[in-house]
């Protein structure tokens, strides 16, 4: 398995990166970790002319804390987040999800920025990140923005981001309350047949915020509002969690594929969720 | 063919420099270029860990690593852990727990039991497996290959750090689900 031919760049600083975007546009790309891009780069089903290994780029490492938020480095690696004992304090929901990617080989290359960048639907930190409200930052010839999670997501592969930006941070706010990332999968290293990220916010018994993002069960990662606002007000009795699944099955479309029929998918979808829910709630 | 670049490898202590092609996949420049015959190719998709190999403190698949990803590197394969007259406890454990029949595996998973044993000296069954869960084998069932890491950890905690580099006592195994 011989990809194609490229030339191979390593710049040391974002601005080295953002001038070879910008030389050679569309014929090239960014590679963090490489292990969503490398398979596909031998397969042929990606040809990159320009290919720009971001591993000695300054600043894209490191988790910083703030009061309110956590600051993810694109290059942080789930090996990194699975081994931060100050981050599984604060938000472990990350390091939950992060040991259920892949498996330990894969963990130690594939990054966060990575993760959510490529747009695959089943990757895990899309969804995760829709669940965690996070905020991309991309950077490029015309300066920085953030882009919500929320928003960035369009279709398979089809991001907010512009070709010549790149994905250097993804920030979070500090989560409150129990949490759950549910994965079903067939075996180590699988994509999802269905996942779900939830945070819920108990109060008294009574829950006072839920926030669901479901993964592989449509083109885009699902943040389901509507899955949310069901559980908020209720001590997530069966009803409440029965209603939040329905609403949740509204907003997914899953296809079939070799996980199985789309009867099945909705059926383990709900199943999933309605244990997350469960998972998260008894830790509130 | 793309342009060749100077490369620098450091491999199981030796430095070796050569000009390859970017695209030149880690595995293939260890085998054919290096003659090191260790890490085996045996999805060369980065399912099943037969070509894992020690990269700057990373347990990493050399199917899915360009060798210009690596220029720089430190790379230990199977051959700088233990050679026949030189076992390692692990090698030693494969052998007296039956952790192989065929051996296709095993160069990877040593390799990465040696990497797991680093970062937690002492893992449970469960941890074992859950780290372990990047290598596949189709001979044995896993059992032996269990017990024979659980024995490894036994030999080398028993020898101190003897038989093992700095070992960092950070648990970072967990069963998720």
């Amino acid at each position: 398995m011989i990809p194609a031919a490229f030339e191979y760049h390593r710049p040391k600083d974002l601005d080295g990166v953002l001038s070879l975007l910008t030389e050679h546009g569309d014929e090239a790309r960014v590679m963090a970790g490489g292990h969503s891009l490398i398979p596909m780069m031998k397969l042929r089903m990606a040809d990159v002319p320009h290919l720009i290994d971001l591993q000695d780029v300054a600043g894209l490492t490191g988790i910083s804390h703030s009061d309110n938020t956590i600051r993810l480095g694109a290059m942080v690696t789930q090996h990194d987040i699975i081994g931060d004992a100050k981050l599984a304090e604060r938000a472990p929901i990350l390091r939950e999800a992060a040991l259920q990617i892949a498996d330990p080989q894969v963990r130690y290359m594939g990054t966060v920025g990575g993760n959510v960048a490529n747009g695959d639907p089943g990757n895990d930190m899309p969804g995760l990140m829709q669940c965690l409200d996070a905020v991309f930052t991309l950077v490029g010839p015309e300066g920085t923005r953030d882009v919500p999670a929320r928003d960035f997501y369009e279709a398979a592969y089809m991001t907010a981001r512009e070709d010549d930006e790149v994905l250097t941070a993804v920030t979070i706010p500090v989560p409150r309350g129990g949490y759950a990332y549910e994965k079903q999968k067939r075996k180590i290293g699988d994509y999802a047949t269905a996942a779900a990220a939830v945070q819920i916010v108990k109060d008294g018994g009574t829950c006072t915020a839920a926030s669901i993002a479901m993964t592989n069960l449509s083109d885009t990662p699902v943040y389901s509002d509507a899955a949310g606002a069901a559980l908020i007000g209720t001590s997530l009795d069966d009803a409440a969690r029965a209603a939040a699944v329905a609403a949740m099955l509204g907003d997914i479309d899953p296809t079939e594929d070799n996980r199985g029929p789309v009867a099945f998918k909705i059926h383990v979808a709900g199943v999933i969720l309605n244990r997350a829910i469960e998972r998260a709630w008894a830790r509130a | 063919m793309s342009k060749k670049m100077h490369i620098k490898l450091t491999v199981n202590g030796k430095p070796e420099e050569f000009l390859a092609e970017p695209r030149e996949l880690l595995i293939y420049t260890l085998r054919e270029r290096l003659n090191i015959t260790g890490p085996h190719i045996g999805c060369e998709t980065s399912h099943c860990g037969a070509c894992t190999v020690t990269l700057n403190g990373k347990s990493v698949k050399a199917c899915t690593m360009f060798v210009a990803q690596a220029d720089g590197a430190d790379v230990t394969t199977i051959e700088g852990i233990g050679g026949p007259d030189t076992l390692h406890p692990l090698q030693t454990a494969f052998k007296e727990h039956h952790g192989l029949q065929c051996g296709y595996c095993t160069p990877g998973m040593i390799t990465r039991a040696m990497k797991l044993l680093e970062e937690n000296p002492d893992p449970t069954e469960e941890e074992i497996r859950f780290g372990m869960a990047g290598n596949l084998c189709r001979c044995t069932g896993y059992q032996n290959i269990v017990k024979s890491i659980k024995a490894a950890a036994s030999e080398m905690n028993a020898a101190g750090s003897s038989g093992r580099e700095a070992a960092g006592s950070k648990k970072e195994v967990e069963a998720a689900e």
